[in-house]
C-alpha cells in the first residue's frame, strides 16, 4: 500500500463507481464489496436508515458472486495502480474456501478480506466471527488454499476480541480490520414499524467510532499482525486516533456515502499531522498511544 | 456526474411548505439530462450525515433549480438556508427519461405533487408539445403550472378536495384521455409510488409504454451502497436494480410490482 488508508467494504461498491469524482488511484487499496460464489439477491427494503450519527443498514451483501464481479468489475480493478482487496464470504467453510481459491487463481488480487461479521443474514457472516472455533476454521481453510494476503474481519459482538484475534493470527491470517457493524435497530414512532425491513441492522459512521477504537487497542495487545482499523472516520484526526490505538492502516467506510473525498482528505490530513509533528514514518504512530495497563 | 460545493442564488418558499432553490453550479447545469437528479449535502447539518436527493425542476445557464417540500430535518434545516450560502451537490445523476424524437409520440405527462416539477425539463426538451396531468391534495400541491403553459403545453390540474381544477385522482382525466385511442403516445410519470403503480397499469391496460421515475429512499445516491433497488425484471425472473444509476426512471413494463415489499 502506498499509504494506509483503504475504504471499508460495502462502502465503496467495486471502485469503478466513485471514479468519476475521485482518483481512486490514490488510495493505499480499494476493498470490494462482499462476495460469496453465487449472485445473491439481497435483502427487502427499506435496507438503510439514517441515524444521530450515523445510519444503519442490512443490505443483505447483495452481490454477483465470483463469475459476476470476475467478468463485470475486475476488468476495471485489474487496471487500478493499487491493490484490491476483495471481501469474500459463505455459508460453509467449504465455500470460503472456494471463494478464496477462485480468487487466487485470478492472478492480480492484492488480498482477500474474510468477512466473517456480516450481521445482516440469515446464514453465514456474523455466525464464523462469533465462534473462536468457527473462524479459526474458516481461516485455516482459506489459508490452506491460497498465498494471498489474509486479512479477518473481526466481528464487534464478541465478549472480548481478543481471543477471536489470537485465533486468527495462529491460523495464519496476515491481518485483522477491526471493525463491523454493531448490531442494532430502529423505530419508526408513527407508524410502529422498524426502520428496516429487516427488522435489524448494522450501525456504523461517526456513532459507533469509540467503540472501535477500543476494539483496536484490545486487539492490538493481543496480537503481532497489523490491524486495519475502522468505524466512523470522517477525517485525518479520527484516522490518526485509530493508527495510535495500534491500527496500522484505517478504513473510510460510511463517511463515502455523505463525502465521497473522505479517503482522499485523510490520506493528506495524515501527512499534515506528520509534517506538523515531526514524524518521518507514519509506522511511528501505530500504538503510540500513552496508556499504560 | 460532478462533485461541487455550489452557492445558492434563492431560496424562496413557493406554496405552503414547498420551496424553490435555485443554486450556481456552472459546470453542471449543462449537463443535465431531463429526470436526472441532484444529491445534496446540506452542510449545517451536523448530526444527520447523509445526502438528501432532489429532481432537478430548471437548468438555464450557469443555473439549476429544485422544487422541494419541507418533509423533515433536512429540507427542514435547506429551508432555512438564504442565497450565498453554499451546498455541496453531486449532480447529475442517474438515468432519466427518453426525450421524444421530433415527430415521434406525443408525451403524456402524469405528476403527483411535485412529481411536476421533475418532469419540466422533458417538457421543455420535447420537440412535441403533449399535455400534463397533475393531481395533489390541494390547491397548493399543484405546482409550477405557471412554467409549463408559458412552454404551450396543456395542464389539467385535479385535487382530491375540488380546490383547484378539477376534483378527483390524476389517473381519471388520463384514463378519459387514452380512452380516445390516438396513435402514438407515450406516457411519463413522477410521483408518489401508489400513483406510478395505478399509472403503469392503466397504460398497460391501454397498450401505451411508459416510464416511470421511482421516488425511493436513497443513501449514497451513485450505485455503491445499494439502499434504493426495485424489483426489475431479469430473464425469466427479477433482480433488485439501483433507483440511483439503473433509474430513476424506468419502463413501467420491467417493474416486477408484486416482487415488490
Amino acid at each position: 500500500m502506498q499509504n494506509p488508508v483503504t475504504v471499508a467494504s460495502g462502502t465503496f461498491g467495486y471502485g469503478a463507481e466513485y471514479a468519476q469524482i475521485i482518483d481512486v488511484n490514490l488510495l493505499g487499496a480499494v476493498t470490494v464489496k462482499g462476495i460469496r460464489l453465487n449472485p445473491v439477491l439481497g435483502n427487502a427494503t427499506p435496507r438503510t436508515a439514517e441515524v444521530t450519527g450515523g445510519m444503519l443498514n442490512a443490505i443483505g451483501l447483495q452481490g454477483p458472486g465470483v463469475d459476476g464481479f470476475i467478468k463485470k468489475y475486475w476488468p476495471f480493478l485489474k487496471g487500478l495502480k493499487v491493490p484490491t482487496i476483495i471481501n469474500i464470504w459463505g455459508t460453509t467453510v467449504e465455500e470460503y474456501a472456494e471463494v478464496a481459491r477462485r480468487f487466487d487463481a485470478l492472478g492480480g488480487v492484492g488480498a482477500l478480506e474474510l468477512n466473517v461479521s456480516c450481521p445482516n443474514i440469515k446464514e453465514g457472516g456474523a455466525q464464523f466471527g462469533t465462534d473462536c472455533k468457527l473462524l479459526a476454521q474458516v481461516v485455516a481453510a482459506c489459508r490452506k488454499v491460497t498465498t494471498l494476503p489474509l486479512i479477518t474481519k473481526m466481528s464487534p459482538n464478541v465478549p472480548s476480541i481478543a481471543p477471536f484475534a489470537k485465533a486468527a493470527e495462529n491460523e495464519g491470517s496476515d491481518a485483522l480490520a477491526v471493525t463491523n457493524s454493531f448490531p442494532a435497530m430502529a423505530i419508526d414512532i408513527h407508524t410502529r414499524k422498524p426502520k428496516l425491513a429487516n427488522i435489524t441492522g448494522g450501525l456504523t459512521g461517526p456513532a459507533i467510532k469509540p467503540i472501535a477504537v477500543k476494539l483496536v487497542w484490545e486487539a492490538a495487545q493481543a496480537v503481532k499482525i497489523p490491524i486495519i482499523g475502522m468505524g466512523g472516520i470522517q477525517n485525518a484526526d479520527d484516522a490518526v486516533e485509530f493508527l495510535m490505538a495500534g491500527a496500522t492502516a484505517v478504513a473510510v467506510g460510511t463517511a463515502n456515502f455523505y463525502e465521497p473525498q473522505t479517503a482522499l482528505q485523510v490520506i493528506a490530513g495524515i501527512r499534515d499531522f506528520m509534517a506538523q509533528k515531526k514524524i518521518a514514518d507514519v509506522r511511528e504512530i501505530t500504538g503510540s498511544v500513552l496508556a499504560k495497563k | 456526474m460532478l462533485e461541487q460545493t455550489v452557492q445558492i442564488i434563492s431560496n424562496e418558499r413557493d406554496t405552503d411548505s414547498y420551496f424553490r432553490l435555485v443554486l450556481r453550479a456552472p459546470e453542471i447545469a449543462p449537463l443535465i439530462q431531463p429526470g436526472q437528479f441532484a444529491h445534496v449535502r446540506i452542510l449545517p447539518m451536523k448530526d444527520a450525515l447523509l445526502r438528501r436527493p432532489f429532481s432537478i425542476f430548471q437548468a438555464t445557464g450557469d443555473a439549476f433549480s429544485i422544487l422541494y417540500k419541507t418533509v423533515g430535518k433536512g429540507t427542514e434545516v435547506l429551508s432555512r438556508m438564504r442565497a450565498g450560502q453554499e451546498v455541496s451537490a453531486i449532480a447529475p445523476l442517474g438515468h432519466g427519461f427518453t426525450v421524444p424524437k421530433a415527430g415521434g409520440e406525443t408525451p403524456l405527462l402524469v405528476a403527483g405533487g411535485y412529481g411536476m416539477a421533475a418532469m419540466f425539463l422533458l417538457a421543455q426538451r420535447s420537440p412535441q408539445k403533449g399535455i400534463v396531468f397533475v393531481g395533489g391534495r390541494r390547491r397548493v400541491d399543484i405546482l409550477c403550472e405557471q412554467e409549463f403553459a408559458a412552454i404551450g403545453w396543456e395542464v389539467r390540474a385535479m385535487t382530491e378536495d375540488g380546490s383547484h381544477g378539477e376534483k378527483g385522482l390524476v389517473t381519471h382525466p388520463l384514463i378519459a384521455e387514452l380512452q380516445k385511442r390516438l396513435p402514438d403516445r407515450k406516457v411519463f410519470a413522477c410521483g408518489p409510488t401508489p400513483m406510478l403503480k395505478a399509472v403503469g397499469k392503466i397504460a398497460e391496460d391501454f397498450n401505451v409504454p411508459a416510464e416511470l421515475s421511482m421516488d425511493e429512499h436513497m443513501c449514497c445516491g451513485v450505485g455503491t451502497c445499494l439502499t434504493c433497488v426495485i424489483p426489475v425484471k431479469a430473464g425469466d425472473s427479477w433482480e433488485y436494480q439501483r433507483t440511483c444509476t439503473e433509474g430513476p426512471v424506468f419502463d413501467s413494463r420491467e417493474i416486477v410490482w408484486e416482487a415488490a415489499k
